[in-house]
Formats: structure tokens, C-alpha cells, sequence
């Protein structure tokens, strides 16, 4: 690891004003100390925030507004999260381990760096750490790598878990910037694709800071399911997985959210399969038919075409699952 | 009767090794060393730390990037603490911070004072067995042992936390522990013992 200067900010506006393109900011530490042990980041000075930013979950009409630097486990375990929101607690449980999950917090979770094996890799080529030198995933291993909205610069997945319930919830993602203005955005809009700039993986403005992550009053914690394929049971990313809810009228499903990771660069919705389910009842036919057209979209690469299949069980047992849950 | 010296195997073992190194160098690659390590090795920065482990209070000055696991080991010789792969991944380095499991490789020690630590050593009372210590030598919740301190604080954790209602649960709260020997049936029998 290289030195670093070391400071403790008790409020966002000192922790704001020490942030430059070298510094770094720390939160629960979970993937930056192990990127800086690799040398994949190599900031030369470390701002420890947990002390600048909230640690509490508040809940109104509106919703709820969950603090950045309240740990994973705490929105897990929180009894508005668990009765409201029900999805993201199920979420969060599937991924990572009770120890990462006792560390990390809820803004770390939404910037985590991809877990693609090259980018830890510094002696081979990766366009997110080094731009233009290429993608070995490419053309190598892709077995782990993007099925949807990848190019030839980056086929990278995001790893969350939480983001993808997130994504489903139409969650918002509250920022406070260089110069003390706060702006809210959609979770759709936080997380992008490669582009040409695939060395970023969202759109947080330079230098910002993630105050919170809100999450809109919905109907959908009587009828969700969060349903994640792996290769091992347990503290393991996804190949794929789906968070799914219905709100229901009867029999007949009012709106449907489906959102899915370890398929893209961020976490993706599949909003031609919501639009295809509302106002249609809620018969595995539907269900079969909704998963086939997100999976229809897939373009897989080489060495993950299984994902395109697993992908469309996981959408169909994911809405089955929403009307047991 | 021989006189007995306080000195541990582990201090021999490094001081004998690095004075034979020392030894060895020839003195044209001392030279050189001391020529060009000022811009070779950048400096390192320290920060002072305040720390309670096991209920004692710690004070020293170390390099900033000093992790937890690191300053239990190297700094306090609390080597009970094992490092297994360093990045988060098989949680041989469980602790307990402020009374939650935490792994100890990827927590800055800077980023500890003001809170409780709690390692292996500071399980027993006195020569008084941790019931989940006692539990794992009953069950057979081991096998070589390397995991054994981190499976263990994990296992008080999850007790603590309650999440021992099936062995699904148990097998599933503990998914952060490897063990390439495979006691888990043994491990998962100890948590049941203990949970009662």
C-alpha cells in the first residue's frame, strides 16, 4: 500500500473541502483498502467520512431516507425496512458476509468497484483502470461478465446485491457537491453503462459526497422476491439475480418491478417485461412470457450464453415467488 | 536446572533471520541501498493511536496504513488473530469491534479508537474456557486450527445475534468463515450447543 495522509472530518462541509482529485474518501473500507492493497487505488490521502455523515434510517409519508454511512447490516436488520421495505432487506442479506455486512455502508455499496477478475489483475490490460490499454475480458475469461449493455471497452458487471432492490424501488440517490448544492438522483440515472469512459461506473458528480439514499412509500412489500443464482450457496456475486415485486388488484397485477444483477455495468431494470405485465393477471404463463422477453434481449459472450437461460428461470421463479412471499 | 530466558520462539526466529540477512549484503548493495532508498521507499506517515483491546488501553504511534489485523499482530503480538488471505475473503481475521464481527485485514487501525476490540484472547476468563471455545474443543470444530479464532468469534457473533434457529441459518450466518479442513459439521454443532 502507499502512504497516506490520514483525516477524520466531524462535518460534511471540512470533509467536502479537503477532497481533491488525490484524495480519497473512506467509508466502511471493504473494497478501497483492498483496492489500495492490490495498487489499483492509490489515493495519497484518506478521508474517513463516518464521522461527516448521518448514521440514521428516518421514516416519513413520503418514504424512507436511508443515512450514508449506515451499515449494510443495520438496514438488514431495521424494523421499518423489514415491514416497508422488505425487498431490500433480502436483498442486502444475499449479499457478501455477516462480517462485510456489519462494515459496509449504504453509499460504499452504491460505489463499489466491479469485481471483474482483470480489473484486480495490474499486470494485464483493463480499460476501468487504465484507459485504452483494453479489455481482456473481452477475449478471455467472460464466463462472470455481462450479458446486456456491455461494448467492446468494457463487459464488466456491478456487484451489489442492495443496488439492484434499489434499482427495482425507483429509489434516489441524495448528493452534496464541491459547492454545498444538493442534488437528488434517480438510482436509474446514479449507476452507467461503459460508454466510452468505462473507468467510471456512475455519474456522482467530481468530488461529491453521497448524503443518502431514499427510497419512495411503494405497495410492494406484500408481493416481492429477490432471487440470487451463484456458485456457491452463500457469500458468493451473482451470476445473475432478479429482484421482482407486484402490486395486485386481485388477480390482476397493477404495476410489476424487475431489476437484475451480475447482467450489466449497473443494475438493470427490464422495463419492456413491467410494461408487458401490467394490467395482465398474475398466471405463470405471464410470468413465462414476461421472462422471456427480458431474456430475449440478452446478447451473451462467448463463454456466458448459460446466463441467458438462467436469467429467464430466475425472472419466472422470482414473480412465482412474489405471490408466495 | 537451566535458567529460563523470556524470549519467544517468534522473536528468535525473526531477529536470528534478519541479522543472518544483514550479514550477507554485500556492503556495495548497502551503499547502494542507502544512496537510493530515500526515493525509492516514500516515506511513510504516522498517525498517533488510542486504542482498547481485550479492555486494555493501547498508545503508540503507527504508519497509517497499518490495518487493524496488522496491529494486532505486529504491534501487540496478539497473533491469535490469523491472517489468512488478507482481503476480505475467508475471515480467519474475525474480531469483535464494539461487539460486532468485523474483519480486522480491511479495517484501517486509524479508524478504531474510541471503540472496544475484542480478539480470541480476550474470550476467556481467566483460565476459564469461552463456552464456544469449550464448545469447538467438545464438538470437534476443528481440524489444523488456522480458521479456528475467526470461526469462533464469528460463532459468539452469531449467537449474539440470534441467528441459530435452523441449521440453514447457522450454516448461512457463517458463510463468511472458510475452513479448507472442513469441520463445518462440527462448527455448526458447537453453535447449536451454545445457543441451547
Amino acid at each position: 500500500m502507499r502512504p497516506f495522509t490520514f483525516s477524520q472530518p466531524g462535518t460534511i462541509s471540512q470533509a467536502l473541502s479537503a477532497k481533491k482529485d488525490a484524495v480519497q474518501f473512506i467509508a466502511g473500507g471493504t473494497n478501497l483498502l483492498d483496492l489500495m492493497k492490490k495498487h489499483i487505488a492509490e489515493p495519497e490521502t484518506l478521508i474517513d467520512v463516518n464521522k461527516s455523515l448521518s448514521q440514521n434510517i428516518v421514516t416519513d409519508q413520503q418514504g424512507i431516507s436511508i443515512g450514508a454511512m449506515v451499515k449494510n447490516s443495520t438496514v438488514a436488520a431495521d424494523p421499518q425496512v423489514v415491514k416497508n421495505f422488505p425487498l431490500v432487506a433480502k436483498a442486502i442479506l444475499a449479499g457478501a458476509s455477516p462480517q462485510i455486512r456489519n462494515m459496509a455502508s449504504t453509499s460504499g455499496n452504491l460505489l463499489q468497484r466491479t469485481r471483474c477478475p482483470y480489473f484486480y489483475d495490474i499486470s494485464l490490460p483493463c480499460n476501468k483502470r487504465k484507459q485504452g490499454s483494453g479489455c481482456s475480458a473481452l477475449q478471455g475469461d467472460n464466463r462472470m461478465s455481462a450479458i446486456v449493455g456491455w461494448n467492446d471497452q468494457c463487459v464488466a458487471v456491478h456487484p451489489s446485491d442492495f443496488c439492484i432492490s434499489l434499482a427495482a424501488l425507483d429509489a434516489t440517490v441524495e448528493v452534496t457537491g464541491q459547492d454545498q448544492q444538493q442534488v437528488s438522483i434517480p438510482f436509474k440515472d446514479f449507476h452507467k453503462l461503459p460508454e466510452n469512459t468505462p473507468g467510471r461506473d456512475n455519474n456522482l458528480p467530481a468530488n461529491a459526497l453521497i448524503t443518502s439514499v431514499k427510497i419512495p412509500a411503494n405497495g410492494f412489500a406484500k408481493h416481492h422476491a429477490y432471487v440470487k443464482v451463484r456458485d456457491r450457496d452463500s457469500y458468493a456475486f451473482a451470476l445473475v439475480s432478479v429482484a421482482a415485486a407486484l402490486q395486485l388488484d386481485g388477480q390482476v397485477i397493477r404495476e410489476a418491478r424487475l431489476a437484475s444483477g451480475g447482467v450489466a455495468h449497473k443494475p438493470w431494470r427490464w422495463y419492456e417485461a413491467e410494461q408487458f405485465l401490467k394490467g395482465k393477471k398474475a398466471t405463470t404463463a405471464n410470468f413465462k412470457q414476461a421472462a422471456a422477453i427480458a431474456a430475449g434481449t440478452a446478447k451473451p459472450l462467448p463463454h456466458n450464453k448459460f446466463k441467458v437461460l438462467m436469467l429467464q428461470g430466475a425472472i419466472e421463479v422470482a414473480l412465482q415467488n412474489c405471490l408466495t412471499a | 536446572m537451566s535458567e529460563k530466558y523470556n524470549v519467544s520462539r517468534r522473536f528468535f526466529l525473526k531477529t536470528s533471520s534478519a541479522l543472518s540477512a544483514l550479514a550477507l549484503i554485500p556492503d556495495k548493495v548497502k551503499a547502494l541501498y542507502e544512496r537510493t532508498k530515500s526515493f525509492l521507499i516514500p516515506s511513510k506517515e504516522t498517525v498517533p493511536l488510542s486504542v482498547t483491546i481485550n479492555n486494555k488501553n493501547y498508545k503508540f504511534d503507527a504508519d497509517s496504513r497499518t490495518t487493524l489485523l496488522d496491529l494486532l499482530r505486529e504491534n501487540l503480538h496478539l497473533t491469535g488473530t490469523k491472517k489468512g488471505c488478507d482481503h476480505g475473503q475467508c475471515g480467519a481475521c474475525t474480531v469483535h469491534v464494539d461487539g460486532q464481527r468485523v474483519l480486522s485485514c480491511l479495517t484501517l487501525a486509524a479508524m478504531v479508537p474510541g471503540k472496544k476490540v475484542t480478539t480470541i484472547e480476550g474470550l476467556a476468563d481467566g483460565d476459564q474456557l469461552h463456552p464456544m471455545q469449550a464448545a469447538f474443543i467438545e464438538c470437534d470444530g476443528f481440524q489444523c486450527g488456522y480458521c479456528t479464532p475467526g470461526q469462533i468469534m464469528s460463532a459468539v457473533a452469531c449467537v449474539n445475534e440470534g441467528h441459530t434457529r435452523s441449521v440453514a441459518e447457522i450454516k448461512e450466518f457463517m458463510s463468511g468463515n472458510l475452513c479448507r479442513c472442513g469441520a463445518y459439521n462440527g462448527i455448526v454443532e458447537s453453535i447449536q450447543k451454545v445457543a441451547g
